[in-house]
This record gives C-alpha cells, sequence and structure tokens, in this order.
C-alpha cells in the first residue's frame, strides 16, 4: 500500500467516513491538512468564522443524526470552536472536531499560535485527542468517530501537530474499533424493565417525560405506542420538540420555566414518572425538592451518571430508549386512564398556550404560527437563544423530531444561523428556517457569506424587538423595570433612565436589516404590521435564494408561562400580575 | 464520610489530568491521589480518598466510569481492604528528649532515616489512623516538616 503524509490520511479518513462535508477555516498550523483538502473530493465549506463552523458542523448532526465534523486551525481557530464543543457537549450532540497544533517538538515552549486545546477542551468533550505520532492518527480517527456516535454521543477533538501533517506512514483504516475501557451499554437490564413496567401498570397519574435520548435513539414510535396503549400523557424537553405528535389528546407540550400549564401541572400531580432519555435540567425541574414529590421517578438513560444526578431515582434502567421501551412495551398494560386524562383536559382548558389574538399588534407568537403552518411544521426550524426560541418551542409544530435545531442545555447565542446553513447541507430538499431574535442574530451573520457563495437557500426570520429580550423580560419581572444594556439602540445621548424606547424616535436600523441581506445578495423583506406577516412569509418560502425577514414585532411582549427560576413548578405564572 | 476509590486507567499522558479535571469541575474533593503503574505496564492503578456522602460517591464512581480513559473503578466500600500510606517526618532531636523520641518510634515500628545534630527523619508506613497517631504522638518532641504519600489500597485475597 502506497504511503500517505498524515494531513492526505486525515482527508482519506473521513472519506472512509461517509462525510459529506466539512466547515472550518486555515491557518498556519493546519496548511497540510488544506494542502491535502485541495483537490480532494472532499466537500470543505470555508466560514467566516471558526464559532460559526462549529455550530454549523453542529447543525448538520442534529439535523441529519450524522457525526458533524470542522476543522480548524491550532491556537485561535482551535480556542473559537470551545463555544460549538461546550455546545454540542451540553446537548450530546456528535460532533468531530480537528484542530491543527504547533510542531511536536515545540509544544509547551508557547509558540506562535500554540494553545494548550486538549487541556481547554477537556471539561467540555466527550473525549480529546493529541496525535503524537502520524501511525496512531487513522486508529485515532476510527476512535473518534466511534466515540462521538455511540453511547450518549457528544464531540471529540483531535488535535494534530503539523509535523504530523506531514510525516509518513501507511494508511491502515480499522474496520473496527475496541476500546477496553469504553463500552457503552445499550439494552436495559430486564429485571429493572419489568419493575418498570409493573410501577406503570399500578399508576394512575403517570407522564412521560421525554428528552434527547429519544431523538437520538429514533424511539419516537415507541413513545407513541406506549403511551396510546396504557393512556399515559407525554411532556418534552426543548430538545425533543417534534418527537410526540403535537394533535393528539395526549400531548402535553414542553415541561417547566416555559412549559405549558398542563405539563406543569401534571408532573407535579403525577404519581409516576417515566423519564426518558432527559436528565432533569433545572429548567424542567424548577425547585428540585419541589418536583413531583408525590411521583416514583423511573429513568431510562444511555448514561448513568444522568441518574440520581439532579432528582432521586426509584427505578433506574441504563440503556438505549428504543431498545428499552421495545423490550417495556409488551409489559406495559393496556389501560384507559379516564379520571387522568379528564384532568389534564381540564388544565389545558384552564390556561392554553396563548397571546392576544384579537388586536392588531404584530405579536411574535402569530409569526412563529404562521410559520408553523405554512410549513405544515416540515421545515427544518433552528432558533438563536432568547425570547424567540421560546415563542418557536411553543408555537412551532414541528412535524418529526430533528426539525426543530436548538441550542438547550449551554443557551448559545448566535448557534442558530450557521446550524441552519449546516442542516440545510444536511437536508438539501427541506426547507430550513432560522429563527433569530436582533440581538442573537448579530452574533454571527457574516455567516451569511457562506450561504450567498454556496447557494444554500437559508430563510432567516429576525423577531426584531430592538432588545436583548429574554434578559428584559427578566429586568422587568425580576429587576423593578431596570433595563440596564438590553437596549439595542442604546446611545450615549439617550437618558440614563429608559425603560421605554419610542420607537419613532430610537435608531433602529442599526443595522438595516434588509440593506444588510442585500449587501451580501439576499433578499431582504420588512414586515411592520400583522396584515403582512403571512404574505411575507409566503413570499420568503417561495424565493430561491436566501431570506432575510425582518419583523418588527411587539417590543415588550414576554413569554409565557413562566416558572420563574428557582421556583417550584407550582408556582407558574401564566400573565404578569397572574 | 471517607471513602477510597482504586481507579485503573490507561497509563497515557493527560489521565490524571482528566480525572482531576473532573474532580474539579464537578465540585468534588480529593483528600489524597496515588497515582503508579501496575502489573500491566499499559495499566495505572490510583487510589483515590474522597470525603463525601453516599450520593456523592455514587456520582463520582459513575463520572470515572464514564472517562473514556478509565477502564474499572472499584469502590472500597463494603470490600475488605488494606491500605498503606507513607510519611517522612522530620522531628526535633535534644539531648534531653532523645530517649523518650527512640521510645516513641520503637513502639511504632518507624525507622529512622536520616539523624543530624538537632534533626532526626523518620519513616513511618501504615493506614492513615496510624500515621496521624505517631505524627500526634511525636508532636511534643517538635516537628520540623512532614512529608505525606496519599494512600494506596488493594482489596485482601478470598
Amino acid at each position: 500500500m502506497a504511503e500517505l503524509t498524515g494531513a492526505q490520511i486525515l482527508i482519506e479518513c473521513l472519506l472512509k467516513e461517509n462525510v459529506e462535508v466539512v466547515f472550518g477555516l486555515p491557518g498556519g498550523q493546519a496548511l497540510p491538512i488544506f494542502d491535502a483538502i485541495h483537490g480532494s473530493k472532499l466537500n470543505f465549506i470555508l466560514a467566516r468564522h471558526e464559532q460559526a463552523a462549529g455550530h454549523m458542523a453542529d447543525g448538520y448532526a442534529r439535523s441529519t443524526g450524522k457525526p458533524g465534523v470542522c476543522i480548524v486551525t491550532s491556537g485561535p481557530g482551535a480556542t473559537n470552536i470551545v463555544t460549538p464543543l461546550a455546545t454540542a457537549y451540553m446537548d450530546s450532540v456528535p460532533l468531530v472536531a480537528f484542530s491543527g497544533q504547533v510542531s511536536t517538538a515545540v509544544i509547551g515552549q508557547d509558540a506562535f499560535q500554540e494553545a494548550d486545546i486538549t487541556g481547554i477542551t477537556r471539561p467540555v468533550t466527550k473525549h480529546n485527542f493529541l496525535v503524537k505520532d502520524v501511525k496512531d492518527l487513522a486508529r485515532t480517527i476510527k476512535e473518534a468517530f466511534y466515540i462521538a456516535s455511540t453511547g450518549r454521543p457528544g464531540p471529540v477533538l483531535v488535535d494534530i501537530p503539523v509535523d504530523v501533517q506531514r510525516g509518513i506512514c501507511e494508511l491502515v483504516y480499522p474496520e473496527k474499533v475496541s476500546i477496553r475501557s469504553y463500552k457503552p451499554n445499550y439494552n436495559g437490564h430486564p429485571g429493572q424493565i419489568k419493575k418498570a413496567a409493573s410501577i406503570i401498570n399500578e399508576s394512575k397519574n403517570p407522564v412521560f417525560y421525554i428528552g434527547t435520548g429519544v431523538v437520538v435513539s429514533n424511539a419516537e414510535k415507541e413513545i407513541l405506542e406506549i403511551s396510546k396503549k396504557a393512556d399515559i400523557p407525554v411532556t418534552n424537553t426543548l430538545l425533543a420538540v417534534g418527537a410526540y405528535p403535537h394533535d393528539t389528546n395526549l400531548s402535553l407540550g414542553m415541561l417547566g420555566m416555559h412549559g405549558t400549564y398542563a405539563a406543569n401541572k401534571a408532573v407535579q400531580a403525577a404519581d409516576v414518572i417515566i423519564a426518558v432519555g432527559a436528565r432533569f435540567d433545572d429548567r424542567c425541574t424548577g425547585k428540585v425538592c419541589d418536583f413531583a414529590k408525590a411521583a416514583k421517578i423511573i429513568h431510562v438513560d444511555i448514561d448513568p451518571t444522568a441518574i440520581s444526578k439532579v432528582v432521586e431515582t426509584d427505578i433506574p434502567v441504563v440503556g438505549d430508549a428504543k431498545k428499552v421501551l421495545e423490550e417495556m412495551s409488551g409489559l406495559v398494560e393496556s389501560k384507559k386512564r379516564a379520571d387522568w386524562i379528564k384532568k389534564i383536559d381540564a388544565w389545558k382548558a384552564e390556561h392554553p398556550l396563548g397571546y392576544e389574538r384579537n388586536d392588531d399588534k404584530l405579536h411574535p407568537q402569530y409569526v412563529i404560527e404562521k410559520i408553523s403552518e405554512l410549513t405544515k411544521g416540515e421545515a427544518v426550524i433552528t432558533t438563536e437563544v432568547g425570547q424567540h426560541q421560546m415563542w418557536s418551542a411553543q408555537y412551532y409544530k414541528a412535524a418529526n423530531p430533528r426539525l426543530f435545531v436548538s441550542s438547550g442545555g449551554l443557551g448559545t447565542m448566535g448557534f442558530g444561523f450557521p446550524a441552519a446553513i449546516g442542516a440545510k447541507f444536511g437536508n438539501p430538499t427541506k426547507e430550513v428556517i432560522a429563527v433569530a431574535g436582533d440581538g442573537s442574530f448579530q452574533m454571527n451573520m457574516q455567516e451569511m457569506a457562506i450561504a450567498i457563495l454556496n447557494d444554500v437557500n437559508v430563510k432567516v426570520v429576525i423577531l426584531n424587538n430592538q432588545y436583548l429580550g429574554n434578559v428584559r423580560q427578566w429586568q422587568e419581572m425580576f429587576y423593578g423595570k431596570r433595563y440596564s444594556h438590553t437596549c439595542l439602540a442604546k446611545r450615549p445621548a439617550c437618558p440614563s433612565w429608559c425603560n421605554s424606547p419610542d420607537r419613532s424616535k430610537c435608531p433602529v436600523y442599526v443595522p438595516d436589516f434588509v440593506k444588510w441581506a442585500e449587501s451580501y445578495g439576499a433578499l431582504g423583506i420588512r414586515v411592520t404590521h400583522k396584515k403582512d406577516v403571512e404574505g411575507a412569509i409566503k413570499k420568503m418560502l417561495e424565493a430561491k435564494n436566501s431570506v432575510v425577514l425582518d419583523v418588527w414585532v411587539e417590543i415588550e411582549e414576554n413569554i409565557f408561562p413562566m416558572v420563574p427560576a428557582g421556583k417550584s413548578l407550582d408556582e407558574i405564572i401564566t400573565r404578569i400580575g397572574g | 464520610m471517607k471513602h477510597t476509590i482504586s481507579v485503573l486507567v490507561e497509563n497515557k499522558f493527560g489521565v490524571l489530568a482528566r480525572i482531576s479535571t473532573l474532580f474539579a469541575a464537578r465540585g468534588f474533593n480529593i483528600d489524597s491521589l496515588a497515582v503508579g503503574e501496575t502489573e500491566d505496564p499499559e495499566v495505572s492503578r490510583m487510589t483515590i480518598v474522597v470525603k463525601g456522602d453516599d450520593s456523592v460517591l455514587e456520582q463520582v464512581t459513575k463520572q470515572l466510569n464514564k472517562l473514556v480513559d478509565v477502564i474499572k473503578v472499584n469502590d472500597y466500600k463494603d470490600v475488605d481492604y488494606v491500605e498503606r500510606g507513607l510519611a517522612l517526618v522530620k522531628i526535633n532531636v535534644k539531648n534531653s528528649t532523645r530517649d523518650a523520641l527512640m521510645k516513641t518510634i520503637g513502639i511504632f515500628r518507624t525507622r529512622i532515616i536520616d539523624l543530624a545534630q538537632d534533626s532526626a527523619i523518620v519513616e513511618i508506613t501504615g493506614d492513615e489512623d496510624k500515621v496521624n497517631a505517631f505524627i500526634k504522638a511525636v508532636s511534643s518532641f517538635g516537628i520540623k516538616e512532614v512529608c505525606r504519600t496519599g494512600v494506596v489500597a488493594l482489596s485482601r485475597g478470598k
């Protein structure tokens, strides 16, 4: 077999892993890799910022289920992907990142663009490698893909010094991986599954609480089947939007801080919670000691550390959600729970999700509802982080999992737009819409260049309220309406105290998103009235190129319901003053 | 509550850093840590002593197991095991106290490994309690310096 350079080995390995697209940015200590990419079959997409490259890989991974890949240079290139790695780590996204590194001979000498990136990323990756010998490279790459995409998925970083990239050896790509210290367990313990089923059978008021694990293991059919068979209502986390059909009476919607009234009430009244692939995040549980006090907790998760980490678990089942549910399905008795469902229907009727629908104001929720309606929930929606994210989770009726892509655990602003570009590369035939706030969008909007140059055709809907809206909401509710540095139009000339900007006087064109879009060659559309929303969305969806829809929404709209941070789910606020 | 955990890990660079990062990131406190090669040169054994209740111990063990380089975690909670630590103690020596010191050293079956005009370095091995007791016993002579290793532990044969 012919001998190759380390850089060539990397490219060959990526092709062997059937990597469709790689995002990244070159630099001095990655030059051999980029030289090897030149003229190779690898589809490399040049981002404008490494952070965005990482989020693109993430959006690709979340929307397709396949590992996302990015390549960056050493030092600042590598430190720029720390945020994407941490984002992916929190949300269990399979990502494989390659970074250039200074030559092994000078590691530790503070060489130009040197950073100890394996040290820096240790707490935010599932695993990372520094490859010191070209002979280890192929095996390491195989292991990186294996670790990233098996068990509880997560990001893996492979740091490759420039002399290893230049080093020469024969390419032997292992067919199989065997790591003695890493053997994920997929099959749940039959005894535990039996116990769980019998507790479910005895229960009166059970609730399914489903998270990312259901999406990762494609267990949505099994959840649907068991829930229907045994009449068990289902609530989902932010990351499991779309994993359960919205139109069944058993769907409770999202749980937690901005979850539905019915979901939060149901969890608090439940006698059994069946958590599947969810990790009892504090945004879901509220005050932990008051969470579902009367309930026995069954927890199905592939990650043993997730069990009893936050909430004490009665019946842990460590395994793959799909496999465990398949086995459980035969043991769960068919049952009608009419009293329980009646209670839930009453909660749903008492406080349905809603906003003021009968005025002429342009409410942001209305925009999401229209997008949901006009796309039939079949578009991939990515979000940034903030109010628009929560409204999207509440009002976008995603028809399937993997159609709602959002940074949950880390809450990374600047995630959504690059993630949308990545998602479009993975789903070229699907409509991909990035819903953004005007604050978040400005964190990575430079990537419009990538969308335009590659004819990516992504749509951006900016719910423009001239605020860092979510923080402003907290300031309004918990800090006496002291809007400290949340107004995006604030100038030195503004009064030092301002909690009600006057849109007719404030400089709203910072930037003018329509002109900005046009400067890239995208289509810019501005909507300032409710009556124009539907037409504008249709125009956006019909467009053959990328579009920025700048929607001037009600600036001080709040997300409700809301469970204030640190409060019990019982203390849910359905509106201000209520 | 103190727990002794024995961890078999891949003998690679960076593994110790992974373990200490894990402890720091999760807010677990390490009382002591000792690392060394095992009968298999590719494997190292780390003996870690941590303080915490059962739930802390459970998380520590699970989080350690989750690390890719960790091969096996043994918690010696319900296991019969032996543990030994080593301490070097530099003690003041005066003519008036010399005999008493020698007696104490004899009782603890320790060894003098350096003797100077006004000080002696004593080597003591034993479990933590014995080392503590010795240090307490010689403290009246005046201790100049103490250097202790973390304990190493093995489960007893059956």
